[in-house]
Parts: C-alpha cells; sequence; structure tokens
C-alpha cells in the first residue's frame, strides 16, 4: 500500500475542515475598512432646517459613545429597524442619522410617522459622504468615540444584533 | 390531502433507499443471488415514490396551495404557469427533492440497462446509487421537508425574484441537475469496483456512457445559464467566475478528463486507478458544487445562518461519501494491476497532459473560489479573487490544453514518431498561425491574445478536419463509404473537438474585440456601432402579467438596409417589487449587437441612458457548444456503447 | 441562482434603484474613457455577486463609475483611484487580488500544481515500466529455451 494513495484523502480532510469554519463565516459581512480611523469630514445640510449644517465636526465634538445611523425611507428594513432604535434613545443613546439618496421630504415623513430617535439628521441627497464612510446599502450603523470609527454593523439593528454585537464593543469602550 | 400523500411517498422511497443500500451490497459479498436481486425492483420502486412526492410538491405548486411553506414563500397567483412549474425547484428544499428523484431515475437507468451486467458489479453500483441517495431521502425529511405546512396560511405567496422569471431559466436547473446527478452513476460503478478490485476495458466501455450522457447535459446546462447571464443580466458578460458557476464548471472539468481517460482504461488497459479517482472527484466536485450553492458559505447570504443544521448535516453527508470511497480508493486501489506501456510521445501520454491540465484547471478553480473564505478563516482578511485571477491562471493553462488537442487524435497508441506527426501537422500549424496573423492584421494589430487565441481556435478547427480527413481517406476511392460506415464514437468526438474549436474563436472574438457606446440619447438621437447604425425613436410604457415595463424603439440599420427596429426594456416586477433589465439582441453570423435602455432624465423624462454593444462571434460560443452535445448525443448513440452488446472478455476492435 | 442569493441579501439591506444613469456620461477624451473602463472593470460591485463595477445595474455601482470618471478628470493615476476604493471599502473591492506575500501561493498555485503533476507522472511511469518489464531469464530457463528452439530447429 502506497501512501500517495492517501494524498486526495488527506486533502478532502483539510478541505472539509475549512468548509466546516466557513459555515460560520459570513461572506456577505464586508467590515469597514475604516475601523480606529477616525470619521470622513463631511459637511451637510440639515434635513428639514433650511440653513442649519451637520458636519464631521458636530460628530468629533462629542465627548460619549454615539451611534451614526445611515438609514432611507424607501428602505424596507430600516421600517423593521426604527422602532429598536426608538428604544435604544429612551435607553439614553445619542444616535445621529444620515438620511442616504432620499429626498427631504420623504424622509420628513418618514420621521414623522416612524419615529425620529435622532438628534440631529443630515441629508446626504447624492449618496456621496455614504461613499466616503464605505456605505454599501442601508441601515448601517457606526459607533463612534472621541472621533474615531469603532466598528460598523451592515443591516437592520433588533435587540439579539445589539446584544451580540454592539455591546461588547460599547462596554470595551467605557472600560 | 395529495401533499401528504407526497409526504408519505418521500419516506416510503427512503425506507426502499435503505434496502437497496444494504441487502444487495451483502448478498454480493456472499454471492446470494436472491438478495442481489432485490436490487432492481427496490431501484424501480425508490424512483416510482419519489416522482410521487416529487409530482405533489408540484400539483401545491401548480394548485398555489399556499398552506405549504414551501409555496408560500416561493410560489404567487399572478405567476405564469412555467414559472409556477419551475419555481418548484427554484428553491432549496424542492431543488433537493429535485436532485434526489433524478438520483433514482439514474438509479432506476441502471437498474434496466445494465441487466447484463455481472450479477455482482450490478448489485453493488445500484446498492452504493441507493445509499448516496438515503442521505438525500434524510437531508429532506429531517432538516429540509418540502411538504412542511403552515398554519394559519396566507393568502397570497411571496412570488419568485423576477430575473429568475426566464424560460432560460426555467430549463437551466433541469438540465444541469441531470448533470451533476448524472456523474454519481459513474461514482458508484468506480465504487463497485474497488469493492469488486476489477477494473478494465469492458468496465471502463460499461462507464463510458453514463459518463458521456452526465457531460452532454451539464455542458447544455452550464452553457444555457450561460446564456441566460448574457440576455438577462450580463450587460454583454456571459461568465463571471462566480463562485455558483465555478461549482458547475469544476465537475464539468473533471467529467471531461474522466471521459478521456476511460478510453485509454479501455483501448489499452491502462490509467486504471487514476480514472476510478477521477470518477470519484466528478461526483464530489457536484457534491461539493451543491453544497456550496445550498450552504451559502461563498455566496451573499448567510443561507443556513437560520438553519446551520442544513450546513452541518451536508457537510457531514459530504463527508461521509467523499472521504469514505477517498479512504476505499486509498486502501484497495493497488489492487488494480496496471496495463499496456506506452512511450513518452504517444495517444496514451497526450491523453494524460490532458488530464493533467484539465484536472489542474479545475485544482485553480476550486482553489480560487475557496481562497476567500481560508483566507478568512485563517486571518480574519476579506479578499477577493475575481475574473481577472481566473481569466489569467485558468486561460494560461488552456493554452497546452488546445496545442495538445489538436495532436492527439492523429497520434498514434502506444508509440508515435514526433517526426512523422510534427511533418503531418505542420502545414495544419502554418496554417493556422497565418490564420491568426491575418486576422491580428485586420483588428488593427491590438490585443496579441486575441491573435494567440484565435490561432488556438484555428489550429483545432484544421487539425480536427485533418485527423477526420485522414481517417476516411478523403479524395480517395469509397471516400463516402467510409464516411458513413466510420464509429459514430470517432464522428461524435470530431465535432465535439470541432465544437470546442468554434467554442475558442467565438471566446476570442467576444473577448478581445468588443466594442461598447454608452450615452444619454433624446428622441432622433443616432449611434453607431459595430457597422450598425441606431436611431433611438423614444419610449412606450407597457404591462405585462406580472410587471410593468418601459418599452423602447431603436431603428437599426446596415449599409444602408433598413433592419427590424430593436425594443430593449426596462422592466419593474410587481411581485417581489424589482426593477430589471430586457436587453434586446441582433445575433448574427458575424457578432451580435446588444442594446440596454436604462435610466431616464428624472426631470423631463425626454434623454434616457442607453448603452450598445457590439460582440463579435458571439453566436459561434453557442453554435460551437451545440456541436459538442451533438458531438456527445452521436458517439452516446454508437451501438457498441449499449450495455447489452459488452461482455466482459469478449472483444471488440474499436478504431 | 446567483441572483436569487442577492435578492435574499436585498432584504436584508436595501439598495436603491437599478440601472445605467443618466449622469454617466463617457469622458469626451477616448484614452481617458479607456483608463476608466480599465480601473471600472478591476473593481468589485459590493451588491453583487462578483461582477465588477462595469457590468453591474446596481446604484452603487453607477455612482462609483461616475466617481471614477470624476477621479480621472480631477488628474488622478490609476494607483490613486485604486486607492480611494480600498480606503473606503477595503481590499475586498479589489477582483484582482493584489500579488504579495500572502497571495502569492494563489498566483503561483497552476505552476505548482502542474510541477507536482508532471512529477507524479513520471514516478508512475517508472515504476510502471519496472514492474512490466519482463524480469531477466535464469540459467534453468535460458537452458530450456535453447532446448525448445532446438527442437523447433529439428521439426
Amino acid at each position: 500500500m502506497s501512501l500517495n494513495r492517501f494524498i486526495p484523502l488527506m486533502i478532502f480532510c483539510v478541505l472539509s475542515f475549512a468548509l466546516y469554519v466557513g459555515l460560520n463565516l459570513n461572506p456577505s459581512d464586508i467590515p469597514s475598512a475604516l475601523i480606529n480611523d477616525s470619521i470622513p469630514e463631511f459637511d451637510l445640510p440639515v434635513v428639514g432646517g433650511e440653513e442649519a449644517s451637520f458636519s464631521s465636526v458636530d460628530l468629533t465634538k462629542e465627548e460619549g459613545i454615539i451611534l451614526v445611523n445611515f438609514f432611507a425611507s424607501w428602505c424596507v428594513p430600516c421600517y423593521v429597524e426604527q422602532p429598536f432604535l426608538m428604544k435604544l434613545k429612551e435607553r439614553g443613546y445619542k444616535i445621529y442619522g444620515i438620511s442616504y439618496k432620499d429626498k427631504a421630504r420623504d424622509t420628513n415623513k418618514f420621521l414623522s410617522k416612524e419615529g425620529n430617535p435622532y438628534y440631529k439628521v443630515a441629508a446626504d441627497e447624492k449618496g456621496r459622504v455614504g461613499i466616503d464612510w464605505g456605505v454599501y446599502g442601508v441601515p448601517e450603523t457606526y459607533i463612534i468615540k472621541d472621533g474615531i470609527i469603532r466598528y460598523k454593523h451592515a443591516g437592520p439593528i433588533l435587540e439579539m444584533e445589539f446584544e451580540d454585537n454592539f455591546m461588547p464593543i460599547i462596554e470595551s469602550i467605557d472600560q | 390531502m395529495i401533499v401528504e400523500i407526497g409526504h408519505y411517498a418521500l419516506i416510503l422511497a427512503c425506507c426502499l433507499s435503505l434496502i437497496q443500500g444494504t441487502f444487495p451490497l451483502y448478498g454480493a459479498t456472499k454471492n446470494h443471488g436472491r438478495l442481489m436481486a432485490i436490487a432492481s425492483p427496490a431501484a424501480y420502486g425508490q424512483f416510482f415514490f419519489a416522482a410521487i412526492a416529487f409530482g405533489a410538491l408540484m400539483y401545491a405548486f401548480i394548485t398555489s396551495d399556499f398552506s405549504v411553506a414551501n409555496v408560500a414563500r416561493n410560489s404567487h397567483t399572478l405567476k405564469p404557469m412555467l414559472y409556477k412549474i419551475s419555481a418548484v425547484w427554484g428553491n432549496h428544499e424542492g431543488s433537493i427533492l429535485f436532485w434526489t428523484l433524478i438520483l433514482s431515475l439514474y438509479g432506476a437507468m441502471v437498474a434496466f440497462f445494465g441487466r447484463k451486467l455481472p450479477k455482482t458489479l450490478h448489485a453493488r453500483v445500484l446498492a452504493i446509487q441507493a445509499l448516496v441517495g438515503l442521505g438525500f431521502y434524510l437531508f429532506l425529511l429531517l432538516t429540509s421537508n418540502p411538504f412542511a405546512r403552515i398554519y394559519p396560511f396566507p393568502m397570497e405567496g411571496n412570488g419568485l425574484n423576477p430575473l429568475l422569471q426566464d424560460p432560460g431559466l426555467a430549463f437551466h436547473p433541469p438540465l444541469l441537475y441531470m448533470g451533476y446527478v448524472g456523474l454519481s452513476v459513474t461514482f458508484s460503478f468506480a465504487v463497485g469496483a474497488l469493492i469488486e478490485g476489477r477494473v478494465d476495458a469492458a468496465w471502463a466501455r460499461w462507464v463510458r456512457p453514463w459518463t458521456l450522457l452526465a457531460w452532454c447535459f451539464l455542458t447544455a446546462g452550464i452553457t444555457l445559464g450561460s446564456w441566460w447571464a448574457y440576455y438577462e443580466l450580463g450587460w454583454g458578460g456571459w461568465w463571471f467566475w462566480d463562485p455558483v458557476e465555478n461549482a458547475s464548471f469544476m465537475p464539468w472539468l473533471i467529467a471531461t478528463a474522466l471521459l478521456h481517460s476511460a478510453i485509454v482504461v479501455e483501448k489499452r488497459d491502462t490509467l486504471k486507478s487514476w480514472t476510478i479517482l477521477l470518477a470519484i472527484i466528478a461526483f464530489s466536485f457536484s457534491l461539493l458544487g451543491t453544497f456550496i450553492v445550498r450552504s451559502g458559505v461563498l455566496t451573499s447570504v448567510h443561507a443556513f445562518a437560520t438553519d446551520p443544521e442544513r450546513g452541518v448535516f451536508i457537510l457531514m453527508f459530504l463527508f461521509i461519501v467523499i472521504g469514505g470511497s477517498l479512504l476505499l480508493f486509498a486502501l484497495r486501489a493497488d489492487k488494480l494491476q496496471p496495463g499496456g506501456l506506452f512511450a513518452p510521445i504517444s495517444r496514451e501520454s497526450m491523453l494524460i497532459v490532458n488530464n493533467l491540465l484539465l484536472t489542474v484547471g479545475a485544482v485553480v478553480v476550486l482553489f480560487g473560489t475557496l481562497y476567500p473564505l481560508l483566507r478568512d478563516a485563517l486571518t480574519g482578511d476579506k479578499i477577493t479573487v475575481g475574473p481577472p485571477f481566473f481569466n489569467l491562471a485558468f486561460g494560461l493553462l488552456m493554452i497546452p490544453l488546445f496545442l495538445v488537442m489538436g495532436l492527439g487524435p492523429s497520434a498514434h497508441w502506444k508509440r508515435t514518431d514526433l517526426k512523422g506527426l510534427s511533418s503531418r501537422l505542420s502545414f495544419v500549424f502554418i496554417a493556422s498561425l497565418m490564420a491568426a496573423g491575418i486576422s491580428f492584421y485586420m483588428a488593427g494589430g491590438t490585443e496579441i491574445m486575441a491573435a494567440v487565441w484565435l490561432g488556438l481556435g484555428f489550429w483545432l478547427l484544421l487539425s480536427t478536419l485533418f485527423e477526420w480527413a485522414n481517417r476516411i481517406k478523403l479524395f480517395k476511392t469509397g471516400t463516402f463509404k467510409r464516411m458513413v460506415r466510420q464509429p459514430r464514437a470517432s464522428l461524435g468526438m470530431s465535432l465535439g473537438h470541432l465544437g470546442m474549436a468554434i467554442v475558442v474563436i467565438g471566446i476570442a472574438g467576444t473577448s478581445f474585440w468588443n466594442s461598447e457606446y454608452q450615452g444619454i440619447m433624446a428622441v432622433g438621437d443616432k449611434a453607431s456601432i459595430g457597422g450598425y447604425d441606431l436611431t433611438f425613436k423614444g419610449v412606450d410604457g407597457m404591462i405585462g402579467p406580472n410587471y410593468t415595463a418601459v418599452k423602447a424603439t431603436f431603428d437599426v440599420s446596415k449599409e444602408g438596409t433598413q433592419l427590424k427596429p430593436l425594443h430593449p426594456q426596462a422592466r419593474v416586477y410587481l411581485t417581489p417589487p424589482m426593477p430589471t433589465t430586457e436587453a434586446a439582441i441582433l445575433s448574427s453570423f458575424k457578432g451580435d449587437l446588444f442594446v440596454v435602455i436604462g435610466e431616464a432624465n428624472s426631470e423631463k423624462y425626454d434623454t434616457w441612458a442607453v448603452r450598445l454593444y457590439y460582440k463579435p462571434l458571439q453566436s459561434w460560443l453557442w453554435a460551437g457548444v451545440a456541436l459538442m452535445v451533438l458531438g456527445g448525443l452521436i458517439s452516446l448513440s454508437d451501438r457498441r456503447f449499449r450495455m447489452g452488446n459488452v461482455k466482459r472478455g469478449g472483444k471488440t476492435n474499436v478504431a | 441562482m446567483r441572483y436569487l442569493l442577492s435578492f435574499l441579501l436585498c432584504m436584508m439591506m436595501s439598495f436603491s434603484a437599478f440601472g445605467i444613469g443618466v449622469d454617466e456620461k463617457p469622458l469626451p477624451e477616448p484614452a481617458a474613457e479607456a483608463r476608466a473602463q480599465e480601473l471600472m472593470k478591476q473593481l468589485r460591485c459590493l451588491v453583487c455577486q462578483n461582477q465588477s463595477i462595469v457590468d453591474s445595474n446596481a446604484d452603487l455601482a453607477k455612482d462609483l463609475r461616475v466617481i471614477v470618471r470624476q477621479r480621472i478628470i480631477a488628474g488622478d493615476t490609476d494607483q490613486q483611484v485604486i486607492e480611494f476604493m480600498t480606503s473606503r471599502y477595503g481590499d475586498w473591492v479589489l477582483l484582482k487580488p493584489p500579488f504579495d506575500g500572502a497571495t502569492i501561493i494563489l498566483w503561483l498555485s497552476p505552476f505548482l500544481l502542474l510541477l507536482i503533476g508532471f512529477v507524479i507522472i513520471y514516478q508512475n511511469q517508472k515504476r510502471n515500466s519496472e514492474n512490466l518489464s519482463p524480469d531477466p531469464l535464469s540459467k534453468d530457463e535460458k537452458a530450456r529455451l535453447l532446448v525448445l528452439l532446438d527442437e523447433k530447429e529439428n521439426v
């Protein structure tokens, strides 16, 4: 019996181990390239407010942990997420909103109907700020402390996602 | 009620597969005739009950029975009938049931056509086939029941992704599955032979038609998918090296290698253990492909995230089937006696080079496909391995393959005189070099790779024709008689190689000489591409059965002659809401004109984004594949391949 | 099939509408446009499977096409455009994996595999020809052969 004949079997064992590991990974989850970088600079108008503006400086000068949420009225999962964001607001989280590729009128309608969990909402009508932030769909949510991006989550957040993905990071920053 | 009958039939089929997988296997070791005789009726019965189960699910889809969870998730009353039917295999549970149905169909076919096989081999092959089936039945019944009911049930279903609502895609999975699963027969024969410890020319001749059948279906299925991508979403692209495409391409490469190595076993009684290994690998790639597509380890969503037991189950199953057969191979392959010798320059050695290049090609595709996953698992880095890698790495491997492919059929078995071979083919080689040079010059001296590929295409084309002409001794008396009387298998080979040549020429044309125009057009604007002159005549709204669309009109003329106008569409489907583009394509021998309409100017709706493509020789690609499949079918119809005519020990001379 | 999957992804997240945009004017200078096209072919569309942004219907791909053209007008080199993208979306957007220490095994795999294959074939051939070539005749056999040949001649 020659050992050469076992080579295919050995290769296959390595392969199936890799596939087993792969089952627990998410290929569509693209991590942000900006983790531990400072937030990209921007200056956008505030939704609803004619003159006021909302810029990256507003975020950098915040002292505690803040969340930045990209959303849109045309985005179905955002409707799913909104009640939970309201809950987060009640729990005392400061959430900034950036409405992505949306008309101010539609955003306002969305906020008055679904509730407004945001401290301030910027209008990124062209979606350029979104691209600078590495947004590739909505909703996406960032954790920011001292103007540094600590974490990004793609897709809607509900209780489970928040407990599993956000809390550990928020706690580690607090310590 | 009918749905419950289907569920019950599935359980019965599962029990039958257990019986078919155990008693005949035991009977074969004890040479117990009655136990072995269970295999055939069990195989027929298993197919019968699997067909009832599948029929019941189809009934539920046709009657839109939304109390069945699967139907509610994937169908809709407004959907045209064709897509209600294709939705049966367009979802996870249904597609696995379909897989299993075809597996049992092949089992029944082996039982029927293999009646004259040696009793023990027949019983063993059917038993292995049934054991593979058993895994799938258990997978269905334990983790993916297609007949599960929901209560309360919805009044309307979720609908099917509109991109999948297309005739091309309705028939793509059945063909592909016939191919994937057809390789299970080859696999069962290989494992059966390992258990018996005997592989000979007769074995190779029994296996070849099954491999050929699977290969024909795979070829047709892959191409149908590629064709769909071309006109439905590719914007002129037809192959993206997407993990799902690769999953079907890898078994094809191995099946092609197997087809050729089985010839060596049959004619020269050598390469036996390698051929057995290829048969195992070919089906392993089928299973792996199913796993990749169904588990979502590589493709977008984490499909199993909601139901991780499915992923683990199918991986365990893969591990048992593939790992088990590879272990058997490791333990038993030495029993197979090596056969005839051959010189380094001979038809055998060229077929070995063919096998090496095809196998390395498949492994490179596998490695490239899994590399991001491996990297992610090891280091957490997310990277992409995309078309530029595959085109380069795989393309380079194909160059020597096509060179050898032109030589092989003209080489002799055992030993070939290199001088004689090269002097016979030197004229063909020079002619193809000239053809490449001329076309390179005509195209303006750009794209050196186009010339390389075109040269390869011509080399294949001419050398295949040359070998055919030599074989029938063209221009000598009795040519016609020889042409008609030549074995169909050799005719099939010539057609298959000719088809490949045409595919290569088509790929060269469409990949390197394509041109495109993108722009914003207002009504009355003109554009020219690839010798066509187009005028944008405006758009109309239209309402389809389950979509609304904007339909544009382009007047087309070529060298002053007015042709039929083209109507690309931009559709928005209603359930689920989703926009799609329907390109308009004008195909011709020389190339395809491809028109896509995009967005309108949002204020005034008077200008539209338009893309025009000209894809030279695109239709050659499809025609070449059709010729390859035709060659396969002709070869399959060869009398000598029919099961009943082959006996062990009996000699039939094959050219 | 692949679109079924990205469709499911869409249910998880939303991507704005589809199509070729009206703001996608090709660059007036053919050489610059060719550069833009070449760059777009190397960038992966984020919301679809293995497609480049040039082949994709997705809205984000459209925006990225517009950005590539703008960067080129602004005088960026190819490298700068690529860096613009990777700084936002990571190496993941590069369809062609960079040739570096970590990917060297990937890029060399075709050659390594071919080499291994040739070595295996060579060894097998050598072993087979050793096994199959008849053993040299022993003394007894030679004697018997001579006898047989003699008998034949005498007949």
